[in-house]
């Protein structure tokens, strides 16, 4: 996640001081990406020396406030204006973990798919909980939350309909291959060897 | 959790159909509850079980083997007569084909339930404007099914199913045929009636609708295999000790 663009499009808003950065990038996402105060004053030193940001005094209480410059207001409107790249797929533990899975011998893939998505399930559930609580109110930071709950809700969902399809494949291989075996009992069997 | 809260409770409930060749095991020793307050979500491939289970625990279907008590009173020791009745007043069913009746209204669609069960048709038709009025269609109460949208329908298939405050809701794939903001409002009015009391068990092929339930178990070839929820997992307990 770029922290760097996500601070320049916060003091498009207004200019503000660091802890205040750390405090309205939280409130808009949550604590899904949670932001210490180091990285927003590390970020900041950054952006100050690539002329992105300039230091526009103190508030009453001492703060430093920082605002954007030509180049930084310039930088925030090529950010929104341009997609996400999507260069190469990003790592996924899980796919790798499946592929390795498969292939390494001795590994329980049936009990393997059931634990991940009993707990991509349980996630899904708190967000979807989480989500309840921030439809209740309208504010428009609120939205914000929760549209990125809405966007771990769809990767939770998508993520458990391909274990759906992972097992759906594994179970047919086996069938193939084992006959005699059935599938359920042979799932059941290994879960409870598993506790 | 008290005992007194359990509303829907199967024993070791195993169902058989057909024999010799055809023979199907549809259910195989499932156990499970649903307390007061609760509502469970049961998942699982095509031909898991769901529909078996949910219309065993309804009373529609009666088990091969194992006990099903709605609210302490056990369904399969029964006679029919006492199984429709409770049928009629304790249990609501929401199936995914609606299922509403094309020549009666909205209203009359609702009140019917209560209507057979003896109430009068003004208190009938009362509690289910309530109803209706609780799903939010208290508008269309005097239109027929063919002049609604389906997820108009299926708010009327809601409102019949929690009329005369049902203590036990099920409901199979009731988001089937929806959009998903149409599917997500009829969550929200199970999720509603749960909160109010009832103990809901929702058959779904959706992990996000899933996902509103406090509970959701995972069927496969007839068996539960896992559970997920922070909710007391008392009938994954009762499943060993049914073993
Ligand atoms: N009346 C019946 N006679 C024979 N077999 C039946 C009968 N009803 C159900 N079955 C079988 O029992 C098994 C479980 O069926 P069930 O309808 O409960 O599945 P399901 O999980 O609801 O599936 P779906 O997701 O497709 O609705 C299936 O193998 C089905 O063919
Ligand atoms: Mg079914």
């Amino acid at each position: 996640m770029s922290v760097k663009q996500a601070l320049l499009a916060l003091l498009e808003q207004e200019p503000m001081y660091g802890y205040q950065l750390r405090t309205e990038f939280e409130a808009r996402t949550g604590s899904a990406w949670p932001l210490n105060v180091g990285q927003v004053y590390t970020t900041l030193t950054r952006l100050e020396r690539d002329g992105l940001v300039e230091p526009a005094g103190a508030d009453d209480e001492g703060h430093e406030i920082w605002r954007l410059t030509a180049a930084g207001h310039d930088e925030v409107a090529a950010w929104f204006t341009t997609p996400v790249a999507r260069t190469q797929p990003p790592r996924d533990e899980l796919a790798i973990k499946l592929a390795l899975a498969v292939t390494v011998p001795g590994v329980d893939v049936g009990t393997l798919i059931q634990r991940q998505r009993s707990a991509t399930m349980g996630a899904l559930q708190d967000y979807t909980r989480l989500k309840r609580q921030a439809d209740a109110s309208t504010g428009r930071t609120d939205l914000a939350w929760s549209l990125v709950l809405d966007s771990l809700v769809f990767a939770a969902e998508a993520e458990i309909r391909w274990l759906d399809h992972c097992e759906a494949r594994v179970r047919r291989v086996a069938t193939e291959s084992t006959p005699l075996i059935a599938p359920a009992r042979f799932e059941r069997d290994e879960q409870e060897a598993g506790r | 959790m008290s005992p007194s809260s359990v509303v829907l409770r199967l024993h070791g409930v195993t169902r058989v159909h057909g024999e010799g060749a055809t023979r199907v095991e549809a259910l195989r020793g499932v156990s499970f509850a649903a307390h007061a307050g609760e509502l469970v979500a049961v998942m699982g491939p095509s031909g898991s079980g769901k529909s078996t289970l949910l219309t065993i625990a309804g009373g529609l279907d009666q088990p091969t083997e194992g006990r099903v008590e709605v609210e302490g009173t056990d369904l399969v020791a029964l006679p029919r007569a006492g199984r429709s009745r409770l049928r009629r007043t304790s249990i609501g069913y929401v199936f995914q084909g609606f299922n509403l009746i094309p020549a009666l209204s909205a209203a009359e669609n609702v009140a019917l339930p209560l209507e057979l069960d003896g109430t009068r048709t003004r208190a009938a038709r009362q509690a289910a404007l309530r109803a209706l009025e609780e799903v939010g269609i208290v508008e269309l109460a005097d239109r027929f099914p063919d002049d609604m949208s389906g997820g108009q329908q299926q708010r009327v298939a809601i409102a019949r199913a929690i009329v005369g405050e049902r203590r036990l809701v099920l409901a199979d794939e009731p988001t089937g045929a929806l959009d998903s903001e149409t599917g997500e409002e009829v969550l929200r009015l199970l999720r509603a009636r749960c909160d109010a009391g009832a103990a809901g068990v929702l058959v779904t092929h959706e992990s996000r609708h899933a996902a509103w339930a406090d509970r959701v178990v995972f069927l496969r070839d007839g068996v539960v295999v896992d559970e997920s929820g922070c909710e007391p997992v008392e009938s994954l307990l009762e499943t060993s000790d049914a073993r």
